[in-house]
């Protein structure tokens, strides 16, 4: 197991999962915490990289890695699409449209039995060892191989997205979540730039997708319901919107709470529940953004 | 037109009165105090679970006019601890707490009155058909159209006639401005507030008797809600209403031709809405914000 997980009593799945859901939460976080914009239906594009790779491995028979590009394309794509439908509003009306769009793909996803599964969801395959040719990698039967190819593509789409964010282009993003009308004064296109920060985040947050198909072997349309999409920004304000690692340890916290919660009872959606309340109530600025207001 | 499609568009169109009915409750909140109340559909919920739990005691019609006032009472209280501080915050936050608060509702309902459905009693004699040829046409579903038409038709007559809903319509504008007026803002969102959550139980009451009583019918009734909002229009009760009706009407028509794509169906629409005409039907200049 990797070694912290056993300081935490936990096992390599749970640490999987933290890392996938921690890259999730840290996508939506580009354009929530860092471009201002309320998403809330972020789920469809985790699940469309969840349902691609599936379907790439379950159809046609890819590897591992060809299965997260084929899941992350699809979910990009569409991303691009709707991004242009929704792009000129804003608030609470842009946060209602992405729910509804998220609704759309869970009910195709749902009704369309014969290709996704429907609600049983798409099972009868599983991740690919990889095979670079020189050497091989068994990910599938060695979960603990497959934490650490999962911690690399985190690594990777975590790097680019830093390297983004303190770009020129990352720093009008901000200007955009700070003060929109002087940003648009100052010659930054708006409609343009939320639509460009909006594909960045569906696309990272699809690759988080693709990769929690292969750590189950299995996708079903719960990870494109409404939901999942509140656990997400949850986790980004609970750790902290306004810091680049906060929505990780909001993904941390969230995780292992679920995990452990939904163990010991079966109200566990009351408390998740209440820790929406109680976040939102009494710790909007999350976990860094006290530690942050503590040390300053 | 066979049978079927007057059938489903009838069905359609009743079933798109409950949307609307919860949509009117969501945008007066929404309208007002700029809160995605996401704990609507919870309060339609519990609408309906405290009629069920009422009737055996006071009958259907006791039941169909306390039930929501019930409801509503729990709103306001919810409203008064819970949303109160987040009114001029984000509307991020307020979004995130009646989402919580949902999963609550849900899990709440499900451990007072379990998991499976349960029968919701309506008076016998409402069940029975009216006409010989058109079965569908049974006294349940007349009267519920009668009842959604007078409360939609009392909420507009609130509105217009009355000083309070005259502030509402005023407060939707402009709230800074009501409030230098005198007008004192808080019991204004909060009653405001309640005559949603009072929508929302009604329709619960209602949507009871129709479509059967599970502890997800909020869950399942509070997304076409948004897209009728979307449909008809940001900022208007009215587009609110039609996009309500249309959107169950489309709905059921689209059962007859297209049965998998029925829930679909209502989110091209609202695609197509956006594509062509992002204010939605009915809705304002310079509302999207």
């Amino acid at each position: 197991m990797p070694f912290w997980m056993n300081a935490i009593g936990g096992y390599t799945e749970l640490a999987t999962r933290i890392v996938v859901m921690g890259l999730a939460a840290m996508s939506l976080n580009f354009l929530l915490g860092f471009t201002g914009v309320l998403s809330f239906g972020h789920a469809a594009y985790f699940g469309l990289g969840a349902y691609g790779a599936a379907m790439a491995i379950k159809y046609l028979g890819v590897g591992s890695i060809p299965a997260i590009l084929l899941g992350v394309v699809v979910a990009t794509i569409a991303a691009m699409i709707i991004g242009a439908l929704i792009v000129k509003l804003r608030g609470v009306y842009f946060a209602m449209v992405t729910i509804a769009f998220g609704q759309v793909f869970y009910f195709i996803a749902f009704r369309w039995n014969a290709v996704t599964g429907g609600d049983d969801g798409l099972t009868g395959w599983h991740r690919l060892p990889i095979n670079f040719g020189f050497a091989e990698f068994d990910i599938y039967q060695n979960d603990r191989a497959f934490y650490y190819f999962a911690l690399v593509i985190f690594a990777i789409c975590v790097g680019a997205m830093a390297l983004l964010l303190n770009s020129p282009f990352g720093r009008s993003l901000i200007a955009i979540r700070e003060n929109e009308r002087r940003a648009r004064f100052l010659g930054v296109p708006i409609e343009f730039h939320v639509w460009l920060s909006f594909v960045i985040s569906c696309l990272f947050v699809s690759a988080a997708g693709a990769l929690y198909a292969l750590l189950n072997n299995f996708t079903d349309p719960r990870a494109l319901r409404v939901d999942l999409s509140g656990n997400l920004v949850i986790m980004a304000v609970l750790g902290g919107m306004r810091s680049f690692w906060g929505p990780l340890v909001g993904a941390a916290i969230f995780v292992a709470l679920q995990d452990y919660v939904s163990s010991q009872t079966q109200n566990w959606m009351s408390v998740i529940g209440l820790v929406f309340v109680l976040v939102v109530r009494f710790f909007p600025r999350g976990v860094l953004g006290m530690l942050r207001g503590a040390r300053a | 037109m066979s049978q079927v499609v007057l059938f489903n568009v009838f069905n359609g169109l009743i079933v798109g009165a409950f949307y609307a009915l919860m949509a009117l409750g969501l945008s007066l909140i929404l309208n007002l105090s700029g809160v995605i109340n996401f704990a609507h559909g919870g309060f339609l919920a519990l609408g309906a679970y405290l009629a069920y739990t009422l009737i055996p005691y006071t009958g259907f019609w006791i039941a169909l006019l306390v039930a929501p006032l019930l409801t509503a009472a729990l709103g306001l209280v919810v409203e008064r601890i819970l949303i109160r501080p987040l009114y001029g915050q984000d509307p991020l936050y307020s979004l995130l707490l009646t989402f919580g608060l949902a999963y609550i509702f849900e899990d709440m309902t499900r451990l007072l009155w379990g998991a499976q459905s349960v029968p919701f009693q309506v008076p016998q004699w409402l069940m029975t058909s009216l006409s010989s040829q058109y079965f569908f046409l049974t006294g349940y579903r007349v009267f519920m159209m009668v009842i959604v038409a007078v409360a939609v038709g009392g909420l507009f007559a609130v509105l217009k006639y009355t000083r309070l809903g005259m502030r509402i319509r005023a407060g939707t504008r402009d709230l800074d401005t009501v409030s230098t007026l005198g007008v004192n803002v808080r019991v204004l969102r909060s009653l405001n507030f309640g005559i949603g959550i009072y929508m929302a139980g009604l329709a619960g009451v209602l949507a009871a008797g129709l479509l059967g009583l599970s502890p997800t019918i909020g869950a399942n009734l509070i997304m076409p809600s948004f897209v009728a909002i979307i449909v008809g229009g940001l900022g208007s009760l009215l587009g609110t209403l039609l996009g309500g009706l249309l959107i169950g009407v489309v709905s059921g028509l689209a059962a007859v031709y297209f049965p998998s794509a029925t829930e679909a169906v209502i989110y091209v629409m609202m695609g197509l809405v956006l594509l062509v005409r992002p204010r939605g039907l009915l809705g304002e200049e310079g509302r999207l914000h």
